[in-house]
């Protein structure tokens, strides 16, 4: 719109600066062509970014299904000459992937349920409630956003170790320490989806919430059975951010569960382990099978994201980040 | 069902201040015991030597004074030395990926074929941001090259003539000053982690374009301005406050990956000095606030608001 207004006026500059030389029809063209070699520059830099971000993820599937002798072949080039599923068949059993992944993606959806169901309630209530400390409280939402956990680990690891004060309490590597956590809306980001939730249930119209309240309809009631049903881009937005974020995250599963079995820390010790269980001291072909895993492990993040691409591009874009 | 004492006594008010802090009370104990409790016991373990004690339970505090800082900044082999490095590539990083992600909002926002598909490409390294994983990606940039040119740089250099030293010397020889031709080598380089580094930005300001009245465009095309004049006039002032919460996005991203980071993770639970590595993370974060606040407030005096 920016250019094409821009443009116009050039046109139109033209016409009345030059009406003798050119006739219309030349000016139109020339408009055109000038348009068309805007596009192609767009064009190219749109293509070059995406084969930058792309490429990796061909060159990994790539080496996967390669045979090791093709991969140390300087003449082969991204399509294997011999193609093996020895590579993937490896990676499935170093890393248990069938029930590995069903423990991940299982783990994933359930957190993402959790962050969906405790961040809206909180969301909800600083959405709509006028009370004193509000604002005040808020700003702490985003202070929790900017801080880095990384700041309180220490404290963190420790107080879970040692969970109140006691020396009998253990909560690192159990699933409590985390629940905790999201229980009370400081996991992964939590501050994040109450800031979504907060902005989006603010942009709802007030009036359908006034119509539940006069139909004798509590709080509580108007929350579950009026806004909820109303919030799905929200929620869909959160549950989807939560769930890659817990599936991607190595940072609160290595620290609070490090004995966890879960696909993102397996990938990390995948080559060291496949040299360890198969005594195979080659390198190359340790690298290929950790070339296996990661397109094993993208995989299942890439199918989700195929069909639900939509939800995540829109979903930030309408759940009200912007304004 | 309800007196009429305890009516009045619930004004709507009340009312509603009840019912918030209620809806809000998960949060609000998560928020004292797990954030506000942790980090003052952060900066309490900064001052300390923390000897835990597998055995009888829980840990001792040995008060030290200032000797942990001390021994980062002074005495640790790497940790000063990742500080600076950490706080210069945010300061050179941060520019590039804010510029780097309005041009392709920019060009996003324009109307062409297959629009749906690059945004998702786009907003591929976002869905894929895990450690193992963006490690093997990187170990694919050499593959991408090609199999005969995947021989080393040295030797190709020597075949094709290409190097890259000699750009920056081109462009020195047009008298543009070696600092800002190094910035452009070094941004240039950094091409990958950029893009990477850029996706959720991208987004955001792809909503704010979208989210400008077309009216003002049509009032800029009436008036007879430039399509430079109408991006620097009103495309920036309008996403201006986008910038800012990139900006903000785009340190904080950027610290959680940092070397110094890992280096006080590893402090804590490699080598068990707890006090430390508590220190270490005190010590960058509080810069990274400094440094926060500082851009945050310059941009935000040039920030225009126009509800």
């Amino acid at each position: 719109m920016v250019k094409t207004s821009g443009k116009g006026f050039a046109v139109g500059l033209k016409r009345l600066v030059e009406p003798k030389v050119l006739n219309n029809t030349v000016q139109k063209v020339s408009g055109a062509s000038k348009n068309f070699l805007l596009n192609i520059c767009v064009a190219i830099i749109l293509v070059g970014v995406s084969f930058v971000i792309i490429s990796p993820i061909l060159a990994v599937i790539s080496r996967a299904i390669m045979d090791p002798m093709d991969a140390i072949n300087p003449l082969i080039y991204l399509i294997p000459q011999n193609f093996t599923w020895q590579n993937i068949n490896d990676a499935i059993l170093v890393m248990d992937y069938w029930n590995t992944l069903g423990r991940t993606l299982a783990f994933s959806l359930g957190f993402a349920l959790l962050h969906v169901v405790i961040t809206s309630l909180v969301g909800y209530g600083f959405a709509r409630f006028k009370f004193p400390g509000s604002g005040p409280l808020f700003a702490l939402v985003i202070i929790s956003i900017v801080v880095p956990v990384q700041t309180y680990m220490v404290p963190m690891f420790l107080n879970f170790r040692f969970f109140l004060g006691s020396g009998n309490i253990n909560l690192i590597g159990s699933l409590w320490a985390l629940g905790l956590l999201t229980l009370t809306g400081v996991g992964l980001r939590s501050g994040l989806y109450i800031y979504i939730f907060r902005q989006f249930f603010r942009g709802l119209p007030k009036e359908i919430e006034e119509a539940a309240f006069i139909d004798g309809a509590g709080p509580f009631r108007t929350y579950l059975q009026v806004m909820i049903p109303n919030a799905t881009p929200a929620i869909i937005t959160v549950l989807l951010f939560a769930f890659v974020w817990h599936y991607n995250d190595t940072f609160y599963t290595s620290l609070l569960m490090p004995n966890n079995r879960l696909l993102s820390v397996l990938l990390i010790g995948l080559g060291p382990n496949f040299q360890a269980i198969f005594n195979e001291r080659s390198p190359i072909l340790a690298q290929m099978v950790v070339f296996a895993g990661v397109m094993l492990a993208i995989i299942p993040i890439l199918t989700i994201y195929m069909f639900l691409q939509r939800y995540f591009v829109e979903g930030l874009e309408r759940s009200g980040i912007v304004g | 069902m309800k007196t009429t004492a305890t009516k009045k006594w619930m004004t709507l008010q009340r009312r509603e201040t009840v019912w918030g802090f209620l809806f809000i009370s998960p949060w609000l104990v998560g928020i004292t015991v797990f954030f506000l409790f942790n980090l003052f016991e952060a900066i309490i373990f900064s001052f300390n030597t923390i000897i835990v004690d597998p055995v009888a339970g829980g840990f001792t505090m040995d008060f030290v004074g200032l000797s942990n800082f001390r021994f980062i900044l002074l005495e640790h082999g790497s940790y000063n030395q990742q500080l600076v490095e950490s706080l210069t590539g945010m300061l050179v990083n941060v520019p590039l990926i804010i510029f780097f992600s309005l041009l392709m909002a920019v060009l996003l926002n324009r109307k062409f074929m297959g629009r749906g598909l690059v945004r998702a490409i786009f907003f591929l390294p976002v869905i894929m941001a895990t450690t193992a994983i963006q490690s093997t990606l990187e170990l694919t940039m050499g593959m991408m090259m090609g199999g005969v040119s995947s021989v080393p740089t040295e030797v190709m250099q020597a075949q094709m003539g290409f190097n890259a030293n000699s750009i920056a010397m081109l462009v020195t020889s047009f008298g543009v000053p070696i600092q800002v031709a190094q910035y452009i080598i070094a941004a240039v380089s950094a091409l990958h982690e950029i893009i990477r580094a850029s996706g959720v930005q991208i987004l955001i300001f792809l909503a704010a374009l979208q989210a400008i009245p077309p009216s003002m465009y049509e009032v800029c095309q009436i008036e007879g301005a430039t399509s430079y004049e109408t991006f620097w006039k009103v495309t920036i002032p309008m996403v201006s406050p986008l910038i800012l919460t990139n900006v903000v996005y785009t340190i904080v991203d950027t610290f959680a990956q940092s070397q110094v980071v890992q280096t006080a993770h590893n402090q804590a639970f490699v080598m068990q000095q707890f006090g430390v590595s508590a220190a270490m993370s005190l010590v960058s974060s509080l810069l990274a606030c400094v440094l926060l606040l500082f851009v945050g407030w310059i941009i935000s005096k040039r920030v225009f608001y126009y509800n």
